[in-house]
């Protein structure tokens, strides 16, 4: 009896157990879809208005087009975001300026807007975007195994990285380039005062192996610490275990405005590298590469034809046949060939504002100013160029 | 009755229906499970490789053969122009390092907090017990973190800069006890050995002198029991031994074989380098600390447990004897004990081998952090996990392989 009794009470337990196993497991799958169908709903307004048109104007597009654009059809990512109603967009979490959470405890930067950027063009709602912190490490596994549908996280546009990682760029946002970050008290005023030190750096970055080829071009020797986080590596740098600290200067410029007293850091004169930062999307998916490259011209020309987050309104009935085409006020959808809504253009001006406002809101506050750079405007003698928009 | 069963039996089993076979059950469930492990790992390969495909990725080595472009912190000498494959082995250098120095040390440091825990001595004990909860009861990362901001939270390494406050100068630097130990923020320097040309022909004079050392304890021994008198002074007369035959051939081999190296403060103004001696990196440091820590609290549990396992009696007999309690831990307990203590410390073995790659959380290089960085560089995420798991299993089988053999001298041999 006591024998069968204890048998029982195994029996119990070991039931017990597996259904807990169960109910956690079907609460951790359930999660997943519960958020997207939470901000679904919230999506669905202003998605829906916007994408009614544009979903009647697609029937007859994809019928003349022999090669009908894969709408609805569970192929490519455009299909596949439309029909979750949510962009799944990898970001860096703790880069002030590019993509961090601010005060208010939400995600902003330069990248986070051009996620909310491309979520206003596809699903007509900016916030329509789940965030995906990664580090430099995972951030391309991530985007290979379809874990986010686009990459906007501080990423340098290097041929070996677009032919070899199954990846493709799509445009550049941001040029940069690598230099030094030191302590002012420590009195090194370039590259070369720097022989024989540590340099802090963070892995998987081109940072990593521009640094190896600077210093070996110099003559001169180093020791490396390589973190795999920004803010350890970074922290290790403010600490004193490491003489310099090296990054994108746009980086160093975001790390250094963070800290408790940004005047105690100096970055170095020399830009070691080319360092063109950009979105990027799984390789051999051109409909998806071409909305996110689009969306990134439509903020560039909408800056060159003066329309602005404050005040795209006034141009809704503007008679140029340039403002109708990109805000899709006029006859032509340029939309419905991307697989868009018509007025896609307008909506991100609208939630997100052109390339100037997105500037100003993020990289302008850690001092970095556009005049006079390569990210003025090509109008302004920048390398801001959207292509012929029609 | 034998001749009544029997028919019995057969008639039975023939009735049994094919569903119903043991024998029949068996090979069918064996073999129905292996073929649903075959085909879930053909359909996972065959989706690894489409995918692969449709984003033009292959699965080939080649890359290895790359230049790396990138630099180590530490370890074997490697230079930016090496191939990924070079790094790839200073990566499994720098791990098998810290893995052979960490058990060396866990498990001495395990065998004396075990001890300890055991002891009569109230604060011993309970010292060991607070040791163990706590180190036990906190994950490890957090405690890698923590010995790394802390060896972060020395003096920055530069040459002296004296500030004064009420009571008297303080020197800001490395913490010193010159010229034998340096300490500072980015790693310690020691006095260490180094080997010269000359070693080639002297370690040979170890051997024997170690030899030797072996067979005049055996000796002292056998010949001791043979008087009828308690074995003693064994150790020193070994130890004896071993000196003699190294001197001896530390004045027949040309120059001496090995050297003190000092560590030397070189370079002027911020940027100054520690030369010469042994060098360890803060990352090191905080890899070897909490790793070294955190698997002695463990192997302390387990040494507990061991002499906990063996009979009280076996220690009242020993007093009776009239055995002091350092000749009972070391000639009745321990020997007993080890029997229980192997085997779950071949478990512990393991987890230092498989926690260290959590030495990337503090930048230590070692084979899973510059994996992560060669994978980054080129991409070919597939086959670099794949080889990391290769040789973490590597690591580990060869502990196993070890120890199990260190087990199987160490277990009770029936006669």
């Amino acid at each position: 009896m006591i024998e069968r009794f204890t048998k029982s009470r195994w029996a119990i337990f070991v039931v017990g157990m597996i259904i807990g196993m169960i109910v956690l497991v079907a609460c951790g799958a359930s999660a997943q879809p519960a958020a997207p169908a939470a901000t679904e709903e919230m999506a669905a307004q202003p998605a829906a208005e916007t994408e009614q048109p544009a979903a009647e104007t697609e029937q007859p597009a994809a019928m003349t087009e022999e090669a009908a654009p894969p709408v609805q059809t569970g192929e490519g990512t455009l299909a596949e975001v439309m029909a979750r109603g949510t962009l799944k967009c990898g970001i860096h979490g703790s880069l002030p300026g590019f993509g961090f959470i601010d005060a208010s405890g939400t995600n902003s930067g330069f990248d986070v807007d051009y996620c909310r950027a491309i979520a206003a063009a596809v699903l007509g709602d900016a916030n329509a975007v789940e965030y995906v912190p990664l580090n430099a490490d995972q951030r391309f596994p991530a985007l290979q195994t379809g874990e986010i549908d686009v990459l906007i996280r501080n990423t340098t546009w290097t041929l070996t990285r677009d032919a070899d990682l199954g990846l493709d760029f799509t445009v550049t946002t941001f040029y940069d380039g690598q230099g030094y970050i030191v302590r002012a008290a420590d009195g090194f005023e370039s590259v070369a005062d720097l022989d024989g030190g540590t340099i802090c750096v963070t892995s998987g970055t081109t940072t990593e192996a521009n640094l190896a080829d600077n210093f070996a071009s110099l003559g001169l020797t180093y020791t490396p610490n390589v973190f795999s986080e920004t803010p350890e590596s970074f922290g290790t740098f403010v600490d004193g275990a490491c003489d310099a600290y090296t990054s994108d200067k746009s980086q160093l410029a975001s790390l250094a405005s963070a800290t408790d007293n940004p005047s105690d850091y100096v970055i170095l004169p020399e830009t070691i590298s080319k360092e063109p930062l950009g979105p990027l999307v799984r390789a051999n998916d051109s409909d998806w590469h071409d909305v996110v490259a689009w969306t990134v011209y439509a903020t560039l020309q909408a800056e060159e034809l003066g329309i602005s987050q404050a005040n795209v309104d006034d141009f809704t009935s503007d008679d140029n046949i340039g403002v109708q085409r990109l805000l899709g006020t006029g006859d032509d959808d340029l939309g419905a060939l991307l697989g868009l809504s018509k007025d896609w253009a307008y909506q991100v001006v609208k939630q997100v504002g052109n390339y100037a406002d997105i500037y100003e809101r993020n990289i302008a506050p850690i001092g970095i100013p556009r005049a006079g750079t390569l990210n003025a405007l090509w109008t302004d003698g920048g390398l801001m160029y959207a292509p012929a928009w029609r | 009755m034998a001749e009544a069963s029997r028919p019995m039996s057969a008639e039975h089993h023939a009735a049994v229906p094919l569903w119903r076979d043991v024998r029949i059950l068996r090979w069918f469930f064996q073999i129905a499970i292996l073929s649903l492990v075959v085909a879930g790992i053909w359909v996972l390969a065959r989706n690894l490789v489409t995918n692969l495909n449709a984003l033009g990725l292959s699965l080939s080595f080649d890359f290895l053969q790359r230049p790396a472009g990138f630099a180590i912190s530490e370890g074997p000498v490697f230079d930016s122009r090496g191939t990924i494959w070079q790094a790839y082995l200073v990566g499994v250098t720098n791990s098998l390092r810290v893995i052979g120095i960490g058990i060396v040390l866990a498990t001495i440091l395990g065998i004396i907090v075990g001890v300890a825990r055991l002891s009569n001595n109230w604060l011993t004990s309970k010292v060991a017990l607070v040791f163990i909860e706590v180190i036990q009861n906190t994950p490890l990362l957090l405690q890698l973190f923590f010995w790394f901001v802390l060896v972060r939270s020395l003096p920055r390494q530069r040459r002296d800069e004296i500030i004064s406050i009420p009571g008297g100068d303080i020197r800001l630097g490395p913490v010193d006890i010159p010229p034998l130990a340096y300490f500072s923020q980015r790693g310690a320097a020691i006095v260490g050995v180094e080997r010269h040309e000359s070693f080639s022909a002297w370690w040979p004079f170890l051997v024997v002198g170690l030899l030797i050392a072996i067979a005049l304890w055996i000796f002292w021994v056998r010949r001791k029991e043979s008087q009828g008198k308690p074995p003693t002074g064994q150790f020193w007369l070994a130890v004896a031994g071993f000196v003699l035959v190294g001197a001896v051939g530390w004045l027949i081999v040309p120059g001496s074989p090995v050297k003190l190296t000092i560590p030397t403060l070189t370079g002027e103004g911020i940027i100054v380098n520690y030369e010469g001696g042994w060098q360890l990196t803060n990352n090191f440091q905080a890899v070897l600390v909490g790793l070294v820590l955190y698997t002695a609290a463990f192997i302390a549990e387990v040494v507990r447990a061991g002499i906990q396992a063996v009979a009280h009696g076996q220690v009242e007999a020993a007093t009776a004897l009239g055995f002091n309690r350092g000749q009972q831990l070391r000639l009745i307990i321990l020997p007993q004990a080890m029997r229980v203590i192997i085997p779950p410390l071949i478990n512990q073995y393991l987890n230092l081998a498989k926690n260290s790659s959590l030495a990337i959380a503090v930048a230590f290089p070692d084979l899973f952090n510059i994996s992560q960085t060669i994978g980054n560089q080129t991409g070919q995420n597939v086959q670099i996990i794949a080889m990391v798991m290769l040789s973490y299993l590597a690591m580990s089988l060869s502990i196993s392989l070890v120890m199990n053999f260190v087990n199987s001298r160490m277990q009770l041999v029936e006669r």
